[in-house]
């Protein structure tokens, strides 16, 4: 295993240090030291070392969906800067079992380029009526610490309570998907005064907020852990804010897209841009980024959600829901809210490492840069300037909502258990090598 | 367009009134009378002198009442180059009264060129009814003819290169009545 | 001054110089069509293809008789089900459709954006007219409601020419139901209003979108105070969807009867309007719901004029978005 020396790179603490991987972990961090035999040497000058980013939100689409496999999406991960994802259980067949869940890990570990967690269905086959068998996907080889319905909403409220309850038993948390499906029928994008000039029907922000107040009262009463997966309007913050000031266990994520975009978005009629839940307005896009900065939202994820052209070249209504996001979620964060100053590269490296880590009970993961600890990390240069052209993101899909869009900032390295994913911009190909 | 292009005058205000006066003579020889007379001017400039036509023949022939035998005729809809142009505003098309069967249709326009427009005229005119005959009056004719079409009655012959533009000026749609060549190059 | 237009996709388009350029246009048409001879020869060997993948006899019918009126060739196409469904993806029916050398293309949708696709996606050279889509425009149907009553307030005033040149500065309209599900609303809240006209919204709130308040648009929930507070010239009855009922788990009103009880139009409320104020529906009428027969077929009534005036729009639509189409010397 080669051995890397990375030279003066900022810390996310703002210091900056040498660091020396080898043999899969940090071998030391030091301002100065001098380069071994053997190792390849990196000059990291005006590049910031971040800890592997764990992303709690992607959409692998394997086995069984289209556009997207493991392998494909694991690459886009790390060319992303991310060294784990947790893959939702939307695929086909749905992961409802440990056998489904442990084959995703095991493509996940074959391909190498970030560790796969699966995600477990909540209720069997999605369909919100029984609980799948979460313990026997808990205790199997993937694992399993996060369960999620994610694309439909675990409605029934004793449904609900029954999983945040089941949970408890081996740590695990339900991650909801806070859809009110009928508030949201036929819904196509956020209601407001872009969907009532589009005439596309109106997706209300309380649709959302209402699971939201729902679950957080549910978690509090039998003691449970809530996730509450991508959060797009300010009343769900407010949700959130007096949840945690009540002391219940929530954490909550919000995706790039969510930070970045909005309903005006849709006015092109680009189906891009048609996600759930919806781009919502300038008010919320403010509100989720003070959050996040505020640390009411906990995390961002990036629902990484991988469309084959047909789904999206169509006409809004019939195209499909999601967009993909493992390759800009980097650059869009530096953005919004290093750039404008909302936010510290400290708060990066928690909110996009650490606390998805420990959301989903990672270990060797997201841990900040320390000596002895796993070489999982990423090295993002904040003065590259790139416009995305989807053709050329190593996602298999093209559904990237900032095609065209000159990104600020471009992750450069990867490493993965102390292995380049990324060197240099470019992805390595890891085929022959065995991880 | 305003005062128009910069260019050579080749009819002064007196020039053109002294030709449309002839040619109302004429288009009264020629029918023996204004009996059977109707005047059609092809907007734009056609229709003002149309109307100076109809006042010169009612001053000769007193039996000619303008109301009852002038009219214009819009042929924009029937042009053959409407692909390539940016739409046209359409004039509206007023046919006299009594209608056009059985009349002698005096065309008028202000310049004859291509011929082109009058084809389109004589199409639309085919769609108001059925004259006994069609003339053609107009106050210059440039040449270079694209198809089989000649004027009865003219103002002018002016000949002129293709490189040429001739413009008609008159006082009710530019304030003063001239004609001029400017060069292609010092029109743009 | 004439509009130039690449496509008409909505009502929005249009500001209040090129709105009136093209009702003029449509004056013009509508002008030959007392004539003898109705066909036009202006765009002879160009196609026009009508592309409905929602059932409309009638705005159907109304493009294919303005497009022969011009000796343009029409195909109509009504392809069955959607793209989601069976059947061949819109992007490839309108390649086929672009490889038949189609100029124009009428579409007509049930998806809101449909036409604003075609017109931006790069499949097709062709010029696209919106006949209709979703929830959103439906542009030539405002056109032919402006024309209308522009040609009624031109007579009003005595004014030759079906009111050619003139806007629709200081007209009052009601427009009356179902505004939440109506492209029509839609396109003719943009249209008047950018013509200069006051226009006001009546519905039940369920039947109001959000979001309307900023509209360029009054909104009132009672018809009666409609009618009453501005006196209006006209008032357009928009067709409300049966379906929209009440039924298990909510629908957007209770009943037919308290419908027509709050928001019907009748001899009662027509009573309470001017003499000369116009009755408008975009068509098909359900009678008895929205409007009462009394005041469908009344002396007020110009429903069976818009159909006339709807040709002679299209007609104009037509001639300004195909004329100028390759290019060339403005």
């Amino acid at each position: 295993m080669t051995s890397y020396l990375i030279k003066n790179a900022q810390l996310p603490t703002g210091e900056h240090q040498d660091l020396l991987l080898d043999n899969g972990s940090i071998h030391a961090i030091n301002p100065h030291i001098p380069p071994p035999k053997h190792a390849h040497t990196i000059d990291a000058d005006g590049l910031i070392a971040l800890p592997g980013l764990v992303d709690l939100h992607t959409h692998l689409r394997e086995p069984g969906g289209h556009g997207e496999t493991v392998l494909t999406g694991s690459r886009a991960a790390a060319a992303g800067g991310f060294t784990c994802v947790h893959a939702m259980a939307n695929t086909f067949p749905v992961q409802d079992r440990a056998g489904v869940v442990d084959q995703v890990h095991a493509l996940g570990e074959r391909a190498g380029y970030v560790e796969v967690r699966p995600v477990g269905a909540v209720s069997e086959g999605l369909e919100g009526e029984k609980l799948a068998g979460l313990a026997a996907m808990a205790r199997s080889a993937a694992a399993v610490r996060v369960f999620s319905d994610d694309g439909h909403c675990v409605f029934d409220p004793v449904l609900m309570r029954r999983a945040l309850e089941y949970t408890k038993a081996f740590d695990a948390v339900v991650a909801q998907h806070a859809q009110e499906p009928r508030l949201t029928e036929g819904s196509l994008m956020h209601e407001g005064v872009v969907s009532a000039e589009l005439g596309l029907t109106g997706w209300p922000a309380v649709a959302e907020e209402s699971i939201i107040a729902r679950d957080v009262l549910l978690a509090e009463h039998v003691g449970s852990r809530l996730h509450v997966c991508h959060v797009s309007t300010r009343g769900s913050v407010e949700i959130l804010r007096w949840a945690k000031s009540r002391g219940i266990d929530v954490t909550a994520e919000v995706t790039p897209h969510h930070l970045l975009l909005t309903d005006e978005c849709a006015r092109g009629y680009d189906p891009v841009f048609k996600v759930n839940p919806p781009l919502r307005s300038d008010d919320d896009v403010a509100a989720v980024r003070e959050a996040l900065a505020e640390g009411v939202i906990d995390i961002v994820a990036t629902d990484h959600a991988p469309h084959p052209t047909e789904a999206k070249e169509c006409e809004w209504a019939h195209a499909a829901f999601g967009m993909v996001g493992l390759e800009t979620a980097l650059p869009i964060v530096h953005e919004v809210m290093v750039t404008s100053g909302l936010m510290t590269w400290a708060d990066v490296a928690r909110t996009m490492a650490e606390l998805p880590a420990r959301i989903g009970r990672v270990t060797g993961q997201g841990a900040g840069l320390a000596p002895g600890g796993p070489a999982n990390l990423t090295l993002f240069d904040p003065a590259a300037r790139w416009v995305v052209d989807p053709t050329r993101l190593a996602t298999a899909s093209q559904n990237s909502p900032v095609r065209g869009r000159e990104m600020q900032g471009k992750t450069l390295w990867t490493f993965f258990r102390g292995v380049a994913t990324l060197a240099d911009g470019e992805l390595v190909d890891l085929g022959e090598e065995p991880s | 367009m305003g005062q128009g292009p910069p260019g050579h005058i080749v009819m002064e205000a007196d020039d053109i009134t002294r030709a449309l006066t002839r040619v109302a003579h004429e288009i009264l020889e020629s029918n023996r009378g204004a009996a059977n007379l109707v005047l059609l001017g092809i907007p734009k400039r056609g229709v003002p002198l149309a109307e100076r036509l109809a006042s010169h023949i009612a001053e000769i022939e007193p039996g000619f009442v303008v109301e009852e035998r002038l009219g214009q005729l819009d042929i924009t809809m029937y042009r053959d180059d409407l692909r390539r142009l940016h739409p046209r505003p359409i004039n509206p098309t007023r046919i006299p009264p009594r209608g056009i069967d059985g009349t002698v249709v005096v065309l008028i326009d202000d310049v004859l060129y291509s011929g082109r427009t009058i084809r389109a005229a004589l199409d639309a005119l085919g769609d108001h009814g059925r004259p006994q005959a069609v003339q053609l009056a107009v106050l210059v004719d440039r040449g270079h003819r694209e198809l089989p079409i000649r004027a009865d009655f003219v103002g002018k012959n002016l000949p002129t290169s293709r490189e040429e533009r001739v413009s008609v000026l008159l006082q009710e749609t530019d304030d003063r009545d001239a004609v001029l060549i400017t060069r292609e190059e010092e029109a743009a | 001054m004439t509009a130039v237009l690449t496509h008409l996709l909505s009502a929005r388009d249009l500001d209040r110089s090129q709105a009136v350029a093209v009702l003029d246009t449509a004056a013009h048409m509508a002008e030959t069509q007392s004539r003898e001879i109705k066909k036009l020869p202006t765009l002879r060997g160009r196609t026009v293809v009508n592309l409905f993948y929602e059932d409309s006899t009638r705005t159907r019918i109304s493009f294919e008789t303005a497009a022969k009126r011009l000796s343009a060739d029409v195909l109509s196409f009504a392809p069955k089900g959607s793209s989601v469904s069976k059947g061949e993806s819109l992007k490839d029916t309108v390649l086929t459709l672009g490889a038949m050398g189609a100029d124009a293309i009428v579409i007509r949708h049930q998806a809101s954006g449909a036409a604003h696709l075609l017109a931006h996606s790069g499949w097709t050279e062709a010029r696209i007219i919106n006949a209709g889509d979703g929830l959103h425009q439906h542009p030539t149907q405002a056109l032919l409601d402006a024309f209308t009553l522009r040609r009624h307030r031109a007579h009003a005033k005595g004014m030759e020419g079906d009111g050619l040149g003139s806007d629709l500065e200081g007209a009052r309209v009601v427009i009356v139901g179902d505004v939440l599900h109506s492209r029509v609303a839609r396109a003719n809240v943009d249209l008047l209003t950018t013509l200069g006209a006051e226009v006001t919204l009546v519905a039940p709130p369920t039947l109001l979108p959000v979001g309307v308040e900023t509209w360029s648009a009054r909104t009132t929930y009672s018809l009666d105070e409609a009618i009453e507070e501005t006196d209006p010239d006209a008032v357009m009855m928009l067709r409300v969807q049966l379906e929209r009922m009440s039924r298990a788990g909510g629908g957007f009103f209770p009943s037919h009867a308290e419908y027509q009880r709050e928001y019907g139009l009748d001899t009662k409320r027509l009573g309470r309007m001017r003499p000369d104020a116009l009755v408008m529906h975009p068509g098909p009428m359900n009678r008895g719901l929205e409007i009462t027969s009394a005041a469908a077929d009344g002396q007020r009534s110009v429903v069976v004029e818009q159909v006339a005036n709807g040709v002679a729009v299209r007609m104009a639509v037509l001639y300004l978005v195909l004329t100028g189409a390759e290019g060339g010397p403005s």
